[in-house]
């Protein structure tokens, strides 16, 4: 028979041992920084160097696991997002063929499965994309990227340093094209082709099986090596401790993501402490978010919230005169009001400051006086209000809030004499028209269309809205808007090999589509997180991108 | 029985191809480009035509409809256009995940839902029956998304005790019965359980009240039957017809409830769904509501065998 007092002995000293045992490994998870961010997609983005999930893609496993040949400069929250070398150190247009390009590659970058970055990576990862031939060529990844750099044909090895890139035509927006290409690594990627069982014979499946597995297992050049896919719920990623730039080299252990589509549950999950940062919190929590501690942070992004006019005959945006007076008639500080403050005011498609600027003639701004002028001169008044009809959704990618925003321009332009007719349409059909046009059937006879757009780069931005090259269904010019010498400052910037040139080009293009109003600019986003205050060091620049590597944890 | 099961299977025959056959009408009937997520609105015509060919929408409908039901009978259901996974992986995936969920909110509906019918029929016009009918009303009458709303706010925001999304801690693919994986189920559970629970306690108080008034019972009561009694029989009458409606309700939350899981991030046929809608993932939401489909039918095959097994006096035809 045991005695009680030993009893007890072996059950405080067996509690202890067990506690002990179970705190230690606490306590190395507890020294861990892990940083879990909840974003608005419903699925992972995908994971094998060409994210999809439009740029919240390339935000979270764009950016972070890969590293393009240029970047996005994202470490001020003042003055524009500008382009900075990535894996390539100098680039140029050869000056007697400009369809050739040469890029100097950074030396002693590895992927994260050690084998090294070189000008094979490269032509390697431009054939998957554009090689159909390539063994490893993968459709699936062809729509999110070719479109992005339209005129890229190939890419050929000079040295193991040094690359050629050939454009279809001479194409001076190439290098800022370039940061959506991002480097996989050859030798991981032909690791999992290696891998897949004997038995799968068609060179086309074993390809796709090995992407698949990449995309499990992948590895980039990034701050960020991904460890964990489970699909459509999270994706787990660890610090590359032996990342190449040193200001870039990761403070925190792991990031995890989590899809929280709905804005109620994203705002829920960071009260309640699931997650430490939420994308896009719901506008009527914010009060509440920042009344217990976290940290929100916005800044204006190059995304244009815009009414896009028609030219087409019988169009009443025809008159110059309307479309100034529309875009005199609102006043953006009400309707920033309105959304709780998540929006900035436009001056154009870019803000002033912006290399592409340009100092426009006509100042965007609240001025109903001459707003009604200019409608009296266009014969218009109250007794006579001119009819116009916009077709817009109920949501939608980048739409912010479009049915209470498209009420108050609605309720506005009616002081300037406009009697505005909304038609709600389904997003997936409205994003569709934009491409059909003006003309066709499924635009039901609006003058103007509610598409938002990003503005990252000057095709993007400015050149698919504006050349008569890009009327539908070649790309988003919805409107039929353009003339010669439109079309000559978009050949004029495209053809401007020197930087400096370029944005010079760019901010005359620029000058003239704001002088020229074929928008009623609305809004720009301002791309709202919440974030817990124990994640430090966080700048938002003015982009859509925003850099986890050089944040920490408390 | 067994030739009645088979005569049973050999009719879904018909209604599977008619299932599949308006799966994919429906699906193609509604507006977008089906490649909205993997082209942007800004590729070119010739980019667009080749992915166009490349996932097979360049064929006629009855073309892409022959080759998609050729493939379903062999078990490939596809491949996602907007991941690259195979539709049969993902749908498989998602519906373990919504079983879970579907199994305990019925478990949790079907025994308040007979507890408070039960004791409503039972206690007939008294108050009792109509405290138990007007939960069985705010049950069936709330909208599950709010509901699932306000149990997020008072007990993840305010209390902080239950998780309010995700179906772990690390994912639903390890999922195991402990409290760390429980707690994820909790809320959206008890939300998805409330419609089940009203409509089966308000059927069950109807066939309770409609039985006790029946002539055998007041034989029963006759021959000196206690209430226990009286009610064991009650009980007897009452049970095919709310395992039939059971059934149906499981059937009902198995396809899913976008909305609940959505406000739960629940990765089940729900949030798959939403998310096939939004990415206008055509081979996705083909496979997912086929699927969704077939289980109702086989689950209403289920049902109608176990009530037949149950009740001698069904004659199926």
């Amino acid at each position: 028979m045991t005695r009680p007092a030993a009893s007890w002995r072996r059950f405080l000293m067996a509690s202890a041992v067990c506690l002990s045992s179970a705190l230690v490994p606490m306590a190395a998870k507890a020294q861990e920084k892990v940083l879990r961010i909840g974003m608005t997609s419903a699925d992972i983005p995908r994971t094998l160097g060409q994210p999809d999930q439009g740029f919240e893609g390339n935000r979270f496993t764009g950016i972070p696991m890969y590293d393009a040949l240029t970047h996005w400069d994202l470490s001020k929250p003042d003055g524009p997002s500008v382009l900075i070398p990535g894996l390539a150190t100098e680039w140029a247009a050869d000056a007697a063929d400009r369809t050739k390009w040469v890029f100097k590659l950074r030396p002693g970058v590895k992927f994260h499965d050690g084998s090294p970055f070189n000008a094979d990576a490269v032509v390697w990862n431009v054939q998957k994309v554009l090689d159909q031939s390539a063994p490893h060529f993968d459709q699936s990844q062809v729509g999110v990227t070719v479109s992005r750099m339209p005129t890229l044909k190939a890419a050929r090895k000079i040295d193991d340093m040094t690359v050629e890139l050939t454009t279809s035509q001479p194409d001076s927006f190439l290098p800022i094209n370039l940061t959506n290409l991002f480097m996989a690594s050859p030798a991981h990627w032909a690791a999992k082709l290696a891998a897949v069982p004997a038995d799968v014979a068609d060179p086309k499946e074993r390809a796709k099986r090995a992407w698949a597995a990449f995309a499990e297992d992948p590895s980039g050049t990034g701050p960020f090596d991904g460890i964990r896919l489970v699909p459509r719920e999270r994706f787990e990623m660890v610090a590359n401790k032996a990342y190449w730039d040193e200001k870039r080299r990761p403070k925190i252990d792991r990031v995890v993501l989590l899809p929280l589509p709905e804005a109620n549950a994203r705002t829920a999950a960071l009260l309640s402490g699931q997650v430490d940062w939420i994308e896009a919190p719901a506008p009527d929590a914010v009060a509440q978010i920042k009344s217990r501690g976290f940290s929100l942070y916005m800044n204006e992004q190059p995304h244009v919230w815009p009414w896009q006019f028609s030219f087409v005959e019988g169009s009443p945006w025809l008159d110059k005169r309307v479309r100034h007076a529309a875009n005199l008639c609102v006043n953006r500080d009400e309707l920033k009001e309105l959304l709780g403050g998540l929006m900035a005011a436009p001056k154009g498609t870019v803000p002033p400051g912006h290399p592409w600027w340009g100092n426009p003639k006509f100042d965007i701004r609240y001025d109903l006086a001459e707003a009604k002028k200019l409608m009296t001169e266009a014969g218009y008044s109250a007794q006579k209000p001119l009819k116009v009809k916009t077709i817009t959704s109920a949501s939608g990618s980048g739409q912010m809030q479009p049915i209470p925003m498209n009420e108050y321009l609605q309720q506005a332009l009616k002081e300037c004499f406009f009697d505005v007719e909304l038609e709600v349409i389904e997003w997936n059909a409205l994003f569709t028209n934009w491409r059909e046009g003006a003309k066709h059937a499924n635009a039901r006879g609006a003058n103007a269309t509610n598409v938002t757009f990003a503005a990252m780069d000057p095709f993007f931005a400015m050149v698919r809205f504006v050349s008569t090259q890009a009327f539908p269904p070649t790309s988003n010019n919805w409107g039929y808007f353009g003339n010669d010498e439109i079309d000559k400052l978009v050949a004029d910037a495209r053809t401007s090999f020197d930087a400096a040139e370029r944005d010079a080009a760019l901010a005359r293009l620029h000058a003239r589509i704001v002088e020229e109003a074929p928008f009623l600019w609305v809004a720009h986003d301002v791309g709202p997180r919440a974030l817990s205050a124990k994640v430090k060091g966080v700048v938002q620049p003015k982009s859509w991108f925003i850099d986890i590597a050089p944040m920490s944890m408390d | 029985m067994l030739s009645y099961v088979l005569r049973r299977l050999i009719y879904m025959i018909p209604i599977v191809v008619g299932v599949s056959l308006v799966c994919f009408v429906l699906v193609h009937l509604a507006p977008g480009d089906p490649l909205v997520s993997v082209l942007p609105p800004d590729a070119s015509e010739a980019l667009k035509a080749q992915m166009m060919a490349t996932y097979g929408f360049d064929r006629p409908y009855w073309h892409q409809f022959g080759l998609w039901v050729g493939r379903a009978l062999q078990g490939d259901l596809g491949t996602s256009i907007a991941t690259s996974r195979p539709v049969a992986s993902e749908v498989l995936r998602a519906v373990s995940n919504t079983l879970l969920l579907a199994a305990v909110a019925t478990a949790i509906g079907f025994a308040f839902g007979c507890l408070f019918g039960f004791v409503a029929g039972y206690f007939h016009d008294s108050w009792i029956d109509k405290a138990a009918s007007a939960l069985a009303v705010v049950g069936v009458s709330v909208p599950h998304y709010w509901l699932g709303m306000v149990l997020v706010i008072v007990f993840s925001v305010e209390l902080n005790l239950l998780p309010p999304t995700g179906a772990g801690p690390d994912g639903s693919g390890d999922w195991a019965w402990n409290w760390a994986h429980m707690r994820h189920l909790i809320l959206p559970a008890v939300t998805m359980s409330v419609i089940p629970m009203g409509i089966i306690a308000r059927t069950v108080r109807a066939l309770v009240a409609d039985i006790l008034g029946q002539e055998f019972v007041g034989a029963l009561r006759a021959k000196g039957l206690g209430d226990r009694g009286v009610f064991r029989h009650v009980v007897k009458n009452a049970a095919p017809t709310a395992l039939a409606v059971m059934g149906l309700q499981l059937g009902y939350l198995l396809g899913g409830s976008i909305l609940i899981e959505t406000v739960f991030s629940w990765p089940g046929t729900g949030f798959l769904l939403n998310a096939a809608i939004f990415q206008r993932d055509l081979p996705l939401l083909q496979g997912t509501i086929l699927v969704l489909a077939l289980f109702f039918v086989f689950l209403n095959l289920a049902v109608d065998v176990l009530q037949t097994g149950l009740d001698p006096r069904i004659q199926r035809g």
